[in-house]
């Protein structure tokens, strides 16, 4: 394929990618409630009526909560077992990658039917500490791979100098790997923090009256008034998800690996 | 110090991580399959608990599950390979011809779709394929015939190719670029042509990416029930369960039926990991 | 620069910590007013027998699950807001569930032990698989002030008192009407042949829609009913196999002009409106709400009948909010509550008492007559609809055991869409 070749392919897979969001930015400012084709004559009053809008705050409040809940736990989790398997050499090793993988590969729906059957014979009351549990079940290989792939490139050389010259374990982890760990860790974190974010599947199951954004959405989507304000709510996710989207292009720059960077 | 207590060590690492693992996702997932096994009560729809295979004999006797198997299977297949198709080209741009200014423009490009909502994305494309929607002006505008696409297989098709585009580039992209230059200036200086190192050495090199893009975009788009609510009007595996089972109460069919993906996931990553997608994920 | 790191990282984790102890804490039970009640099923006691005697003091929230329309606030038309009133009222702060089919409601109250939700708007096919199950609690009428107003025959009707126990009160009912739009379907449709007879079918292919639910086989068995005197049906719910056989059949030879089933009435409306499916069957609400957006639809009831509800507001077993659920019972069978309901959902209202407000037709929608129409008071009217309720093994009648029950429709359903 020819420089030009590659250059409209790259062009129109673009395109691709965006005509949807564009479309979705018009029917933000669409005066008319319906969705029809063409659109007439367009307005801002559904960003006031947005903006107002008691249940769409408590909704994204929640989200942000679910999202920075899951991403704690993840790295917690994440970055001991990445440790464990790229520091020692124990049985079942090998499984540990598979099993991890395993809730973000399988079906959300067996996932969160899974969780809901247990909530339900614990039960526990259905709330943010379940929506937490659920999205931090599916995050953890992401922070997992990050910090793992990090550890394979890095020469464990450097460790062993740090106690050769008399630092503690403690000192050693604190001093020397963390800090070689820190942008994988930011950039495991900000891809678990994305895919809490956006989840429906596995929270339909898990948050029972509550409502994260995505599930608001999903509740407004089908009630034809509300599809305005819908539009602008999502318009307002992807303007702000851009802070997000610049700080993993940063930490990719530095070094390449990972779904995220 | 270290290596006197190495187990000690170990253990600590990973038992929070395995013990979170086997206690919330497999206990839940036992929890789950068990009940496969078990009954529903036609008049009160409650679960009885006495052991039956009856679901299962269900699932085989009847030829629309096998229907509905082939068909997500079949849709998720072309849906990976869309988007490897799709993605190739823009991943190699980035990676190996783009400047660095650009590079990080188009990886901004790439991901932030991935941060905007999936629902509405989806919904979008319910709206653009609707008739007389934006597709069909399109169409017309560049004088195509009008084909009514509607609730069809091919939306669907077309929509998951476009909602997990992403999750095949992002990785794509970080495995052409991880290619020695050597190895490609080698292959030229030994008279390969652009198409022979393509497919003799980018392409192995690419593999693991590929493969491991593949895991997100095949894996993704057989567990979705919600897609083919909004754009089809046919059913996949998850459309019988998530109704089985949220719609009519019926947890031990649903669980039943479940094991289908679950089973052909489980092989998918056990190919995968063959190819060595594990270490580009 | 490390050091900021590590504040940063603790301030996400105590922010974590905080978020979780406050957001998850779930109210406690309600007060002890309405917590009397006997078990349900416990089979000890007539009806009545340690029920509360009065409505304690609301617990500040409600959840429900409801029919799409049950629970207005204004947002999609601001004349029809009976849920904020009601929370200015009570301090009860409503939080609702649209359900789209019955089962979906039966499971939805099953959730977390039946403590997730306060109470439902359930239809007859739901109400009885939740008493049976004892998900639902037997209710006070001397706690609703309007009892007394509800029309006679919606005051115990099977479907929601049991051995003279109440479990609910009626909230209103009507039918699945036929609705096309007057810009394809050119000449008014009278029977349901246009969506089951093959032959004018074909007319839509590809642009007819159906309920998605198992209980739409009713609909198929109603019009055989008519159409096919000598399969014998006598109630599309009590089948034998050959019925039932021949009602899958019917609906199988259906599935290819099937634009695309709606299981949302939201989906319904769209495809409507943007002319992708263009005739079926209906709720009202669908038809008020594109005639209120200037879209081009009619609505009718078929020569062969229709199916319907008749819905019934119940409370949970397991209500963390019984006093506001109470409270709420009460508000919907106001005459206020009742009239807008009606008109704004177009269903008859269980209280007649609603029709001096409706007859006005002042309303929005301005249906003049509307209890003449929807013959609110016609016992006869209301016998002939074919309303939902689960289908049983036992045909209820000589033919005994011979019934198909509803495991079996719901199977057969996810067999024909295929």
């Amino acid at each position: 394929m020819g420089r030009l070749g590659l250059r409209l392919a790259t062009g129109s897979v673009l395109a691709f990618l965006y005509i949807p969001l564009v479309i979705i930015f018009l029917f933000a400012f669409n005066a008319d409630r319906g969705q029809s084709w063409p659109i007439r004559s367009y307005t801002v009053r559904w960003f006031g009526d947005a903006l107002a809008n008691g249940d769409v705050r408590d909704a994204l409040l929640l989200s942000v909560e679910a999202a920075l809940g899951a991403t704690a736990i993840s790295l917690l989790l994440g970055s001991l077992a990445a440790l464990a398997v790229h520091r020692f050499r124990f049985f079942g090793r090998e499984t540990i990658s598979f099993a991890l993988v395993l809730p973000l590969a399988l079906p959300g729906i067996v996932t969160g039917m899974a969780l809901n059957a247990t909530i339900n014979t614990a039960g526990i009351g259905f709330g943010l500490v379940t929506i937490i549990v659920g999205h931090a079940t599916f995050c953890i290989v992401v922070v997992y791979n990050n910090i793992l792939a990090r550890l394979r490139r890095t020469s464990s050389s450097i460790e062993e100098a740090s106690l050769d010259l008399g630092a503690t374990t403690w000192q050693t982890f604190r001093y020397v790997t963390l800090p070689v760990l820190r942008t994988a860790i930011l950039a495991g974190a900000l891809l678990a923090f994305a895919l809490s974010f956006d989840e429906v599947i596995v929270t339909t199951f898990t948050a029972g009256t509550d409502e994260t954004l995505p599930i608001w959405i999903l509740n407004h989507l089908r009630q034809p008034n509300q599809r305005p304000i819908v539009n602008v709510v999502a318009v307002a996710v992807i303007v702000l998800s851009a802070v997000p989207v610049y700080l993993s292009q940063r930490l990719s720059a530095s070094d390449a690996g990972g779904l995220s960077g | 110090m270290l290596y006197r207590h190495r187990w000690l060590q170990v253990l600590l690492l990973l038992a929070p991580p395995t013990g979170w693992f086997l206690v919330v996702y497999l206990g839940s997932l036992s929890v789950l399959f068990l009940s496969a096994f078990w009954l529903l009560d036609p008049l009160t729809s409650a679960v009885v608990h006495t052991f039956s295979l009856r679901n299962f004999q269900i699932l085989l006797g009847d030829p629309t599950y096998r229907t509905i198997v082939l068909r997500t299977v079949g849709i998720a297949a072309a849906v990976t390979l869309t988007d490897a198709l799709l993605a190739f080209p823009i991943a190699f741009y980035m990676a190996r011809v783009a400047g660095p200014h650009a590079r990080s423009l188009l990886f901004m490009a790439v991901l932030l779709p991935l941060w905007s909502s999936y629902l509405v994305r989806v919904y979008a494309w319910r709206v653009m394929l609707q008739p007389h929607g934006p597709v069909e002006s399109f169409l017309s505008a560049i004088g195509l015939p009008n084909v009514e696409i509607g609730y069809s297989d091919v939306s669907m098709w077309i929509v998951f190719s476009y909602i997990w585009l992403p999750y095949m580039i992002l990785p794509l992209y970080a495995g052409l670029e991880r290619i020695p230059r050597s190895l490609l200036e080698a292959s030229q200086d030994l008279g390969g042509r652009g198409g022979i190192t393509l497919r003799r050495v980018i392409l192995p090199l690419a593999l693991p990416a590929l493969a491991a893009g593949s895991i997100f975009t095949f894996a993704l788009t057989l567990g979705d029930y919600i897609t083919p609510t909004l754009i089809s009007n046919s059913q996949f595996i998850g459309n019988v369960v998530y109704d089985s089972q949220g719609v009519a109460n019926n947890i031990p069919f649903a669980a039943a039926f479940a094991i289908v993906p679950v089973v052909i996931m489980a092989g998918y990553l056990l190919i995968a990991r063959r190819l060595g997608a594990f270490e580009a994920l | 620069m490390i050091k900021g790191r590590i504040t940063a990282a603790v301030a996400v984790i105590s922010l974590v910590l905080v978020a979780c102890s406050g957001g998850t804490t779930p109210s406690t039970g309600g007060s002890g007013a309405l917590r009397s009640g006997a078990p349900i099923g416990s089979g000890s006691g007539g009806p009545g027998t340690n029920l509360p005697t009065a409505i304690g003091p609301g617990e500040g929230s409600l959840n429900i699950i409801i029919w799409a329309g049950y629970a207005e606030d204004g947002s999609n038309k601001k004349e029809y807001d009976w849920v904020h009133p009601f929370e200015q009222k009570t301090g009860c702060k409503v939080n609702s569930k649209p359900a789209n089919t019955s089962d979906e409601m039966v499971t939805l109250m099953r959730q977390g032990g039946g403590s997730v939700y306060d109470g439902v708007s359930a239809s007859g096919d739901a109400t009885r698989r939740l008493i049976a199950n004892g998900d639902v609690a037997e209710i006070n009428p001397q706690l609703i002030p309007d009892w007394n107003d509800v029309a006679p025959f919606l005051q115990s009707p099977p479907h929601n008192t049991v051995g003279g126990k109440h479990y609910g009160v009626s909230h209103g009912w009507g039918g699945n009407e036929l609705m096309w739009r007057t810009d394809v379907v050119k000449t008014a449709p009278t029977s349901w042949d246009v969506v089951f007879d093959p032959a004018k079918a074909a007319a839509y292919k590809g642009k007819l829609t159906a309920y998605d639910s198992p209980i739409y086989i009713a609909d198929a068995a109603l019009y055989l009913k008519a159409h096919r005197p000598d399969l014998g049906i006598t109630d599309p719910y009590e089948l034998t196999q050959p019925q039932f056989d021949a009602a899958v059949a019917l609906l199988t030879e259906q599935r290819p002009n099937i634009g695309k089933y709606w299981a949302a009435y939201a989906d319904e409306i769209d495809n409507f409106k943007s002319g992708a499916t263009v005739v079926g069957t209906t709720w009202p609400y669908q038809v008020n709400v594109l005639k209120g957006e200037n879209v081009p639809v009619q609505a009718t009831v078929p020569s062969e009948g229709m199916t319907g509800w008749a819905d019934t507001w119940m409370m949970s077993a397991h209500a963390k909010h019984p006093n506001c659920m109470y409270q709420w019972m009460a508000w919907m069978v106001t005459p206020q509550v009742q009239a807008q309901v009606a008109e704004s959902f177009g269903e008859a209202p269980a209280n007649p008492k609603a029709c001096a407000l409706l007859d006005k037709g002042v309303g929005p929608y301005a249906v003049k007559n509307f209890c003449t129409e929807y013959r609110v008071n016609d016992q006869s009217f209301y016998n002939q609809i074919s309303f939902w309720k689960t289908p049983l093994a036992d045909c209820g009648d000589s033919r005994g055991q011979a019934c198909i029950d509803y495991s079996v429709w719901t199977q057969k359903w996810t067999a024909i869409k295929g």
